[in-house]
């Protein structure tokens, strides 16, 4: 393949800031149009990928690879498997619907798409990336335009949320950049490349694996979020603007996930199975505790977004088994709850659009005012409590049945958190939709053809991931076999 | 013809995504395409009968769905008696249901809607019975509950209907997680999902009596939340908020026996576990007699069925416990067709007096002739009176109990008694005796033909279906559908004797309570005031579950939430930031003061010392000659002392 697809995903996004800073400020709509236009080129060339993306091998395919500073050894690499594929696909579709779902804004257009298209840019390089160099580089791009959108953009408590989550990422970020330092002096010749760490990683010691796991760790765990690292995500999801939340639910948090599966557990595969067990723990708290203090919430964006850290639970729990099952479990997981969570995230904002209120207890009775927006809500609350025939179940399924020959006690506990999941938007449904029309929304308008064409997709997918999982899990299985095996042996 | 059969499920579907999608504002099309759906399916499924009839082998058809290593996740149907009975037993139920909605839900705003979930219901549950491995069984049994939950809520205005839908939810749901758990252990051992697959393994021995034991116990959790079954039976009595023709079709014929039907799909494995089995019997019994003891008491016409039901389904989670394939599945049939006309009979009542307590009806006979007639008919059949379709599958369960274990025959006994009781209570009471609200009498009427036809067809299933079962047929029920052999008990003449005796003082003794007067229904309940108390609020148990469970959860949510995630652990990041910035104008002042201070300091030392130095430097002669000197003194002093 000749044809460097995956710089083009990344910089066509980057052209668009180019097109967007050029337009004048009053050029509201040119510049709506430019953002969904140079965000739409890498949605189609991610139906490239996924068409042309041959899954019988586990080698990474779309590779560019240049010298980039020879005195570091740091070069351009770039390449996909069947476990960055999806994510890029997921990051195309996101980042394309939230554009779409931002023509609302109003507020400094121009500036926030340009801020908008950077995120792409840095989001597409870390699912791509595989220099270290640059892969740290993407990482860090996507702080700053992070920074900016929820600063400005954000609710009442805005800029307490962004220096917050800059801050911790930034924390977690440092330690990265310390094991990226370990590895790169440990390896020999030094390099950053890597696919030759992970090839180079049976020779690392066992102290020394135990040791930078847990610097990688940090940064990862607090993009996930695991537990206790978790309190920054509640905030800056629920200050963010609706788009925003989208990206950072769909696709930030499973970059965490993703570094834990392209980095921690193929380079460092001695540390990997020592805190196999721990990992397993701080899913189940992470699953639980999660859905527990979901129950407790009363402002529904809050509520999505600590279901996230519920969610997220079943990744690392398919992790901490290692085995196929588990860890392909987890990849669904990934990809369901980008679809499921971004459409809840999208759907939390139509309704904040038009009542400038979140509050759970505020509603009742919305589906005989307004039936299509209830209908879909309550479709996107059944997949992310994982109601079978939707996406989520098939992932909740795989990661326990993938860890239950495991851990069998820890996963016979996590199984509760699927009631809790169950109780915890059963109420909200009833609360908000089901009961007596609260006549204070008798001027609430319907979920308009534009917001309602940013869920269509996603319900497609959702449903369609849940009918007929297949083509997902063959896409995946053959990297995540070796991913596995690395691990394992 | 079998492999066609997955078309059965496919054509509700296909009602469900046409009304959805098309019809949703042409509420009479709506539902003659979900009929429409319904009666093709029951044709299929008829053909599949005869087929099965003829030629009675285990047919399975599947497909792969999902490659896991290790581990092939199918979509296949099983197709063997079993399976052809429950379809007829479904699509019969399911289509007259339909039949009768389009009287009873006439004028409702979101009729097509009401079709539409009647659709996905069906669908479900066609699938429920066809699935060939345990994942598929799963995930019907879950769309299961999801339909059942949007139609006990379906008229969701009332917070009572959604709360009860909120709650069947959860509690099945709570069940289902010791099921999901049950599939797990047992299938991760065995390395398969498919029924046929893992039963084969079982029985070579591939798993150990303990972890047998374990995960058929858990299974049978799903089993206990679905079926209503002790201590998960809190859910259904509320489910009696939804439209009446649901909750026969839902709570009374089919979704709730599909626990009944589990425990019997998975005969095999029970069949190997001998604790396993004792648990399922104890609980079915348990249940049975618990339930029954509720319904003698209750005043809503629909609350008293439902509690029929619950009893009803320990009976035949009681028989399958005890081994009784046969008894158990025929029992769930002709249950199927009696507890589905008494709830629509009960509708029919509902529908013309606009009321459930039973206080408010009486002297109904003379109005609603058909719908009086065939409920006391679907009554008779339920109290076991020979010779209609209950008594000859309540026999056959009772048959059986004394054969294996006496004790649960007299559980039996004393529950048929009881059952006899409070239905002819209720007989008596709604459609005997004087009016006893004239206004509501006087404007009750009898309902439409689309109505009562399906009160008639089931009338005659609830007093003929049971006949196939008559044991001194050479070819009948039992042949037909059993597990391993046929075990043919020797009829007890006796015992049936014994058994329509006590189904007859039942109804005597309602009789003579409720229609005669000749013991006084107030004397009774003020002389066993507190046992009166204790029944007529279910033993207590949603004050229990919500004081040790819902309340304390809650609790539990509120102070995570509020006293450790903000309380401690953001506490704990704030407090970070907060110590960094404290730090930060820490060092600042650090710096200003001492850093710089030090710095500025050693510059002013610098100049004092310079300044003060520079004094000494004079120019003049005489002065240094004046300090060499007193040098001198001063070392020649040092030296001598």
């Amino acid at each position: 393949m000749s044809f460097p697809i995956l710089s083009y995903m990344i910089f066509i996004p980057f052209l668009g800031i180019i097109a967007v800073l050029v337009l004048r400020k009053e050029q509201v709509q040119a510049i709506r149009w430019a953002s969904a236009l140079f965000s739409f080129i890498p949605l189609v060339l991610s139906f490239f990928l996924l068409a042309h993306y041959d899954s019988s091998t586990s080698t990474m395919q779309f590779v560019e690879k240049h010298t980039w500073i020879p005195s570091l050894g740091v070069t351009y690499f770039l390449g996909a498997d069947g476990l960055s594929v999806p994510m890029l696909f997921l990051t195309a579709l996101l980042s394309f619907l939230s554009v779409i779902a931002s023509f609302n804004i109003k507020f400094r257009v121009k500036e926030y798409f340009a801020f908008f298209l950077l995120l792409e840019v840095g989001m597409m390089g870390v699912f791509a990336a595989l220099d270290f160099f640059l892969f740290y580089i993407f990482w860090e791009v996507m702080l700053v335009p992070m920074y900016f959108l929820i600063g400005i953009w954000g609710g009442p408590r805005k800029e307490y949320a962004a220096i917050k989550f800059f801050l911790y990422t930034l924390f977690g970020s440092v330690f990265m950049l310390i094991g990226i330092l370990a590895l790169y002096f440990t390896s020999q010749p030094h390099t950053l490349n890597m696919m030759e760490l992970i090839s180079q990683a049976p020779l690392l010691g066992r102290g020394f694996q135990l040791i930078v796991f847990v610097a990688f760790f940090l940064a990862f765990a607090i993009k996930v979020p695991i537990f206790p690292f978790h309190t920054w995500l509640p905030d800056a999801h629920v200050e963010a603007p609706t788009a925003v939340s989208v990206i950072l639910a769909g696709i930030l948090l499973k970059m965490g996930i993703y570094g834990l599966l392209r980095v921690s557990l193929p380079m460092f595969p001695k540390a990997a199975l020592y805190y196999a067990l721990p990992l397993a723990l701080l899913a189940l708290i992470n699953i639980v505790y999660g859905a527990l203090v979901c129950m407790a919430q009363k402002d529904l964006k809050k509520m999505v977004a600590y279901s996230s850290v519920s969610h997220m639970g079943y990744c690392i729990l398919g992790i901490s088994a290692l085995t196929v099952t588990g860890v392909s479990g987890c990849v669904f997981q990934m990809f369901s709850h980008g679809l499921i969570t971004g459409a809840l995230f999208l759907l939390v904002g139509v309704l904040y659009d038009r009542a400038h209120t979140r509050d759970i207890d505020a509603f009742g009775g919305l589906w005989i005012k307004i039936p299509v927006y209830s209908g879909v809500m309550i479709l996107f609350c059944m997949g992310s409590l994982g109601l079978p025939g939707l996406s989520g179940f098939i992932s909740e399924f795989m990661v326990f049945i993938g860890s239950f020959p495991v851990f069998k006690v820890i996963v016979a506990l996590a199984v509760l958190g699927v009631v809790i999941t169950a109780a915890y938007f059963l109420r909200m449904i009833q609360k908000m939709f089901l009961g007596t029309f609260n006549t204070k929304w008798e001027a609430l308008t319907e979920i308009s053809g534009r917001e309602l064409f940013t869920v269509i997709p996603l319900a497609i997918l959702m449903i369609g991931v849940g009918v007929y999982p297949s083509p997902l899990a063959d896409m995946i299985r053959a990297t995540l076999e070796n991913i596995v095996h690395l691990v394992t042996g | 013809m079998l492999p066609y059969s997955w078309l059965i499920p496919c054509f509700p579907l296909l009602s469900f995504a046409l009304i959805i999608f098309f019809t949703i504002k042409k509420p009479r099309l709506s539902s003659l395409v979900s009929i429409g759906a319904v009666a093709l399916s029951f044709l299929f499924s008829f053909i599949v009968l005869v087929t099965v009839l003829g030629n009675p082998v285990t047919s399975e058809f599947k497909i792969n769905w999902l490659d896991l290593p290790g581990f092939k996740v199918e979509a296949g149907m099983l197709i063997d008696p079993l399976t052809a009975v429950m379809l007829m037993v479904v699509t019969i139920v399911s289509m007259l249901v339909q039949i009768y909605s389009v009287g009873y839900m006439a004028g409702d705003s979101r009729f097509s809607r009401y079709f539409s979930f009647l659709s996905l219901f069906t669908f479900s549950m066609l699938g429920l019975v066809l699935s060939n491995n345990f994942f598929e069984i799963f995930i019907f049994w879950e769309l299961v509950g999801l339909t059942s939950y949007l139609l006990i809520g379906f008229w969701f205005e009332k917070k009572t209907a959604s709360d009860a839908g909120k709650k069947a939810f959860i509690t099945t749901r709570t069940g289902d997680l010791a099921f999901l758990v049950g599939i797990f252990l047992l299938t991760t051992t065995v390395g398969t999902l498919n029924f046929q697959e893992a039963f084969h393994q079982v029985e070579s021995g591939a798993i150990s009596s303990t972890l047998l034991t374990l995960s058929a116990i858990l299974i049978f959790g799903g089993a206990v939340g679905k079926s209503a079954q002790f201590p998960l039976h809190v859910w259904l009595p509320d489910a009696m908020e939804g439209p009446t023709p649901v909750s026969a079709l839902i709570h009374a014929a089919t979704m709730v026996a599909a626990g009944v039907y589990l425990v019997a799909r998975l005969m095999s494995i029970y069949a190997l576990s001998v604790p396993a089995s004792l648990v399922v019997a104890i609980i079915g019994a348990f249940t049975a007699f618990l339930a029954a003891s509720i319904a003698l008491v209750q005043n809503d016409i629909k609350r008293v069925l439902a509690y029929s039901t619950i009893s009803q389904l320990g009976y035949m989670i009681m028989a399958l416990g005890l081994g009784g394939y046969t008894a158990g599945t025929f029992h769930l049939m002709t249950h199927a067709s009696f507890k589905a006309l008494l709830f629509l009979g009960a509708g029919s009542v509902i529908h013309s007096m606009h009321t459930n307590d039973i206080w408010e009806m009486g002297g109904l006979y003379l109005k609603m002739r058909t719908t009086a007639i065939t409920f006391i008919l679907g009554s008779l059949s339920l109290a076991g009176i020979f010779p209609l379709s209950g008594f000859w599958s309540k026999d056959e369960i009772l048959l059986l109990a004394l054969n294996k274990s006496p004790i649960f025959a007299l559980v039996g006994l004393a529950v048929a008694f009881m059952t006899a009781f409070y239905m002819f209570r209720l007989c008596f009471i709604a459609f005997y005796g004087k009016a006893r609200d004239q206004h509501k009498f006087e404007h009750a009427h009898e309902s439409p033909k689309v109505m009562t036809v399906p009160l008639v067809i089931l009338a005659f299933l609830s007093v003929f279906a049971g006949w196939v079962g008559i044991p001194w047929l050479s070819k009948g029920y039992s042949t037909f559908v059993y597990h391993h052999e046929v075990h043919h008990l020797e009829p007890n003449f006796i015992l049936m004797l014994v058994a329509t005796f006590v189904a007859l003082s039942g109804i005597y003794l309602a009789y003579v309570i409720y229609y005669k007067g000749t013991i006084s229904a107030e004397r009774l309940k003020n002389r066993f005031s507190s046992i009166h108390k204790l029944l007529y609020n279910k033993y207590y148990f949603d004050e229990l579950y919500n004081a040790i469970i819902i309340r304390p959860l809650f609790k539990l949510a509120d102070f995570l939430f509020k006293k450790f995630d903000l309380g401690v652990i953001d506490w704990l990041v704030n407090a970070a930031g907060n110590f960094t910035v404290f730090l930060s104008w820490f060092w600042e002042l650090f710096d200003t003061y001492v850093v710089d201070g030090a710095v500025n300091g050693l510059g002013y030392v610098v100049r004092g010392t310079g300044a003060g130095i520079r004094k000494v430097q004079t120019g003049q002669l005489q002065n240094y000659a004046f300090v060499i000197f007193f040098g001198i003194v001063l070392i020649i002093l040092l030296k001598i002392f």
